[in-house]
């Protein structure tokens, strides 16, 4: 059999066809990714503008005004001065370790943003073990905080970090139980099965009344899993002088208040995933999905609306978990541990027991 | 499985994201002199008594312990609430039977103090 040379060009030419083809896939999957990247970037200088007018507003101060109007780009200047300071490497300290620390905390929470339904058909990647995947990746950052916590060769960063981990281990149990109780009422671990399990009966439909337990013991293990206030306990400042960021400076510094900020963004979407109705209008008896055809089809307008009340939802518990800061004292290290390991873990046992009796009441 | 493609593609962009933040001041920050006390470890001014890498609290040590167990189970226990068909009585009992056995193991460290911070 001959071949000829311009066949083999023929092939050639299709085979380039092909793999360019692969290759145009794969940049237009980008295209989404980036996407997310840059709106959670935007939603990280939003929340740290919020949390600066907010808590002005509660002090009775002013807060950013200079820096654009309202100040609302007080953060973006931040962000680009520590760009530019200096950054030291303690000099008896792990230098790996010390680099390393912060982006590990950055990367495993950026990752858990690809499961979160922004709108109805507006989800990176919709896993059927979509839930799952935050629960297994979320427990990478406090390694991070730990790592960086023994690189810096300091006491308090050390006693920071180690904190940090006993903390995050200690409210993951609760919070991953709940999380079980939620994928037990929806029968499904996908983050849009379980919004679309909600989208009946307006507000009524929400998982915040049929697991009103849950719903608690969810926000505050996922306030302590942010280390916000009152559970800073690994950057007490009056104790340890920032906790594992001590020696930080420049944007390593940076990176740790992105990723606490981040990590506070994605609290708050899943709160309002797995128990507000995600994107659905939740108006009962007003049957404005269908008035919009929001949650048939899945027009622009209708993913701008879907987009904005996920966003109103989460926003609404950026600000309670805001206010909280400045409400609520913070714990000692012992009141912690006890309310995670003999009120909360209990609580959301007894929670996933019941939850269990009803689905087979309901057989 | 295609649903894992962006998934794996976020695994290579996102610490990319944070390697570009972490090496985009190289060019631009400022490199003043170092000197011994700026690169030593911070102790409110004072030179660093001693090596962080030294003892610490026991009780950190025990939290992490306790959490190896009940962390599995609670991980194991998807599977089970998660197939579209409803749970029956069979399924109802061994997961109360499993959950029984943690419960037991938590009361026991309850009641001998492994979680007590005196």
């Amino acid at each position: 059999m001959i071949i000829y040379t311009t066949e083999v060009e023929d092939i050639n030419s299709f085979y380039t066809l092909e793999s360019l083809k692969e290759v145009y896939g794969i940049i237009w999957m980008l295209v989404p990714i980036l996407t997310l990247v840059l709106g959670i970037t935007i939603g990280v200088l939003v929340i740290v503008w919020l949390e600066r007018e907010i808590s002005a507003g509660i002090q009775q101060r002013i807060g950013p005004e200079y820096a654009g109007p309202l100040g609302i780009l007080q953060a973006l200047a931040d962000g680009t001065k520590l760009l530019f300071k200096e950054n030291i490497l303690p000099s008896r300290g792990n230098t790996r370790l010390f680099s390393i620390g912060p982006a590990i905390a950055v990367i495993s929470i950026l990752l858990s943003f690809s499961v979160i339904p922004f709108s109805s058909r507006l989800i990176l990647a919709d896993l059927n073990i979509g839930i799952f995947l935050w629960i297994a990746i979320s427990s990478i950052a406090p390694v991070g905080l730990l790592m960086s916590g023994y690189g810096s060769n300091n006491k308090y960063s050390f006693l920071g970090g180690l904190r940090a981990a006993a903390q995050s281990i200690s409210y993951e149990i609760p919070l991953t139980l709940c999380v079980l109780s939620i994928s037990l009422l929806s029968n499904s671990s996908s983050t849009v099965d379980i919004v679309e399990a909600q989208s009946k009966y307006g507000f009524w439909g929400w998982n915040l009344w049929r697991q009103p337990i849950g719903f608690i013991v969810f926000l505050i293990s996922s306030l302590a899993e942010c280390e916000r206030l009152p559970f800073d306990l690994p950057e007490a400042e009056e104790e340890l002088v920032a906790g594992y960021q001590t020696e930080y400076s420049g944007i390593k510094f940076g990176l740790f208040y992105v990723a606490s900020y981040l990590n506070l963004l994605l609290s708050s979407l899943f709160v309002t995933v797995l128990y507000l109705g995600g994107w659905n209008i939740s108006i009962p008896y007003v049957f404005a999905p269908e008035l919009f055809e929001i949650n048939k089809i899945n027009g622009i307008i209708g993913t701008t609306i879907g987009i904005f009340i996920t966003l109103a939802k989460t926003y609404l518990f950026l600000f309670i978990s805001i206010a909280t800061r400045w409400t609520l004292p913070r714990l000692r290290m012992d009141q912690l541990l006890n309310l995670g390991w003999k009120f909360l873990l209990p609580i959301s046992l007894g929670n996933l027991l019941l939850t269990t009796s009803f689905q087979l009441l309901s057989l | 499985m295609s649903e894992f493609a962006p998934i794996s593609i976020y695994l290579v962009i996102s610490p990319l994201v944070s390697l570009i933040l972490l090496g985009l001041p190289f060019p631009f920050a400022s490199n003043s002199s170092t000197y011994p006390e700026k690169l030593s470890a911070y102790e409110c001014g004072f030179d660093p008594f001693g090596d962080a890498r030294s003892r610490f609290d026991i009780r950190f040590y025990l939290v992490s312990i306790l959490f190896i167990i009940p962390d599995p189970e609670v991980t194991f226990s998807f599977p089970w609430a998660v197939p579209p068909n409803k749970i029956d009585l069979f399924g109802f009992w061994s997961m109360m039977a499993f959950l029984l056995i943690l419960t037991i193991g938590s009361f026991y460290e309850w009641k001998r103090g492994a979680s007590d911070r005196e």
